[in-house]
């Protein structure tokens, strides 16, 4: 049989998937709500614009007993606090009585921080020692206590530099301002990435979802298409004409290949219209990665589909392979932050280096040669589970 | 047309399909009767391609169920007991996609889905999904998707399981006329024992995997009632397991099957039968209200060849008493 009527019959087949798929109203809004979900949710918990937590409720408690009936540097500081935070609105400043006090209202859920000047704080300064500040964290909710921590840190630096530089100048006036800053501080550190502009968490995540919800769709798709099938008993329809068995798989393949992709671009195109993602390198070179995640995708899809009688099974059997996939494979968190035995597991997953792939093509613009190692991975590990695929699957259709 | 030879296939332990050997004739309607799980599927299966024999061969039209397996899917359409139909696609696109499985040109499909549609009266739902149909319909369209590739045999799993007594009737009229007017083989498998004896030229009885007869059904039935075999059907008010001890030990007495509390089928040959059955019931002081004598049916020639009922094997141990020496005796296999 030619290749010709082998692909004819392919196509045959994968359109006879897709208008099921398309006439199946519920499972179409699905097929677009469920990467919209995705999407929204991922954007939404990782903010893609930096550092906007904001409007934390914090208390200050001023214990200062003043030295020499001054209290020049604890009100200094108030003031340099409010100043900062008037710009950036990161806190909500109130009052409290006690470091107890700020205490029990931590407990009771009504701050997220305490700022404690203590009674020696101007005595300190004025006597030329450190002046101490007590941060006070929320130690139930470890994100915002960090976060409260190093903005704090932050704002109190900032303002201890100032500081210093006021004390350089004082005790030589003949310094400038620029020259008193280098003493203070001197080492002044810029960030600057491949691409221009800022690349957000949801930069990030966006190659990663779109490789991962394509591929889901093909592992998943197919066993659930193919044992569907089977149980319905449609399939005989298809093993009883003359048509080389290849067809059927091919067909098939075909026509949940085009389902993922079409959900992959449905989440590019939230990715960019939404969430304000660039794609710095080559759209065709996204695709292509895309269809070739697909492709190392297959074989494993149909060795699943032959060894699960029904549809359950292999759906069950689907979720328990993909939910440790999502996570091992860098699509959600970096690798780098995994303990090493589960970077080792993350190392033999094909999601790691078609998400690694993309993300270097979308945000970095990265061209073939940077994806050399990715691309050779994806490509031997197509080959090799659809060598072992092909003859699974052959056996399986005629038991 | 259909050479079988010895053939068998096994599921792990289980053998399905025993050691089964049979010819069928073009034009034939041949029939395959037997209980659930009797290996009836599995035999059509493996003619149809698709499942592999664990040995023995067939071929159709001289070719091989293995070998030539696509050569053999040209010949043959198959109606599974599975409706081979997708829901979600109207009739139109049902047939146009698995016609076009088949390399028909394309004109040639056309026409021949209309007439197809236009043969069973779905010409005006063409467009309709068929998950919209009523069974009776899906059955029709699974039947005419058969016949896309103008088979020359015909596969027939269970054609009218699950269907209302027209519609029965109506898919075993158009079984007929296809058979009329294309010369088409015809397998069929069925439990239903109004299906075989309407239908079919010969019948096979097959029981756990193996063929126990093989004949038409007026020879069939002949088994059981020769020249002096009669089946009496009797009504006894006070019918007990000693009394049915005492009628099956009589000489003319072949087999008796109790049906209920007060009837036994009483198979008997000779002509004194009637006189020392009733003889020995009142002997023990039996009341038979009434008595009659039965034409035997293919569900009877079943039962004394296989030793069991078809419909189900729940009196099973009771009838397994049957298998006594005349059933064996009776057995013949082609």
């Amino acid at each position: 049989m030619g290749a010709k009527t082998l692909l004819s019959h392919s196509l045959r087949i994968a359109w006879k998937d897709l208008m099921e798929l398309f006439r199946n109203r519920l499972g179409l809004v699905l097929l677009i709500v469920m990467p919209l979900f995705m999407m929204v949710m991922v954007g939404f918990i990782y903010p893609s614009n930096g550092n906007v937590i904001s409007d934390m409720p914090v208390a200050l408690v001023n214990e200062d007993v003043g030295f020499e009936n001054s209290f020049l540097p604890s009100q200094t500081f108030i003031l340099g606090l409010k100043q900062v935070n008037d710009q950036t609105h990161m806190l909500v400043l109130s009052n409290a009585s006690s470091m107890v006090d700020i205490k029990d209202m931590i407990q009771r859920g009504d701050l997220q921080g305490g700022i404690v000047i203590p009674s020696n704080f101007s005595e300190s300064l004025m006597n030329g020692e450190q002046g101490t500040i007590i941060i006070v964290t929320d130690q139930s909710n470890p994100q915002i206590s960090a976060t409260i921590q190093a903005t704090l840190s932050a704002v109190f630096n900032e303002m201890g530099t100032m500081l210093a530089q006021q004390n350089v100048q004082m005790l030589n006036p003949t310094i400038n301002a620029n020259n008193s800053l280098a003493i203070v501080k001197p080492y002044n550190v810029q960030t600057e990435g491949v691409v221009s502009g800022n690349p957000s968490y949801f930069d990030f995540i966006a190659p990663g979802i779109m490789a991962m919800t394509v591929m889901m769709s093909v592992m998943t798709g197919l066993p659930v298409a193919i044992s569907q099938e089977k149980e319905i008993g449609t399939m005989d329809g298809m093993m009883v004409a003359p048509i080389n068995r290849l067809s059927i798989i091919l067909g098939k393949t075909l026509g949940q290949t085009i389902r993922g992709l079409i959900q992959g671009v449905i989440i590019l195109v939230l990715a960019v219209g939404l969430f304000g993602v660039t794609i710095q390198g080559s759209i065709f070179l996204v695709f292509g990665l895309l269809l070739l995640g697909v492709f190392s995708f297959v074989g494993l899809g149909i060795v699943i589909t032959s060894f699960t009688k029904d549809q359950e099974t292999a759906q069950m059997l689907m979720m328990t392979l993909m939910f440790p996939m999502m996570f091992l494979s860098g699509v959600f968190f970096p690798i780098q932050q995994m303990p090493w035995y589960m970077q080792g597991i993350s190392n033999f997953l094909p999601l790691t280096y078609a998400s690694n792939a993309l993300r270097k093509v979308m945000v970095l613009g990265a061209g073939i040669p940077a994806i050399s190692t990715e691309l050779i991975v994806l490509i031997v590990f197509g080959t090799v589970m659809t060598a072992i695929a092909v003859p699974v699957f052959r056996r399986m259709m005629t038991r | 047309m259909i050479k079988i030879q010895g053939l068998t296939k096994n599921f792990g332990k289980f053998t399905a399909v025993d050691n089964i050997s049979f010819n069928v004739k073009k034009g034939e309607v041949f029939g395959l009767l037997g209980p659930n799980g009797a290996g009836k599927t599995t035999t059509l299966r493996l003619l149809s391609t698709l499942a592999r024999p664990s040995s023995g061969t067939a071929t159709i039209s001289g070719y091989d169920i293995v070998k030539n397996d696509n050569e053999v899917r040209k010949l043959i359409g198959i109606v599974s007991e599975k409706m081979i139909l997708y829901d979600r696609l109207t009739a139109k696109e049902n047939l146009w996609f698995f016609g076009s499985l088949f390399n028909i040109p394309k004109d040639v499909l056309t026409k021949r889905i209309n007439d197809l549609l236009e043969l069973v009266q779905l010409t005006k739902w063409k467009n309709a999904q068929v998950g919209t149909f009523s069974t009776g319909m899906r059955q029709r369209m699974n039947v005419i998707r058969a016949l896309l590739n103008v088979p020359q045999i015909l596969f027939l799993d269970e054609p009218t399981l699950g269907l209302d007594p027209q519609s029965s009737v109506e898919i075993r009229e158009f079984i007929k006329k296809i058979n009329r007017e294309n010369n088409t083989t015809i397998i069929i498998t069925t439990h239903m024992m109004v299906d075989a004896d309407l239908l079919c030229d010969r019948i096979a009885i097959i029981d756990q995997g193996k063929i126990v007869a093989l004949d038409t059904s007026t020879n069939l039935k002949k088994l059981i009632s020769g020249e002096d075999t009669t089946i009496l059907n009797l009504n006894i008010a006070n019918l007990t397991p000693g009394l049915i001890k005492t009628v099956r030990a009589l000489e003319c007495v072949d087999s008796v099957t109790q049906e209920n509390s007060t009837h036994a089928k009483i198979l008997v040959h000779g002509t004194e039968a009637f006189d020392s059955v009733i003889d020995a019931i009142r002997m023990k002081n039996g009341k038979i209200n009434s008595m009659e004598n039965l034409q035997p049916t293919l569900e009877d020639v079943f039962l004394h060849i296989t030793g069991h009922q078809v419909r189900d094997s729940a009196n099973q141990k009771i009838q397994l008493e049957n298998h006594g020496p005349f059933a064996r005796q009776q057995r013949r296999v082609r």
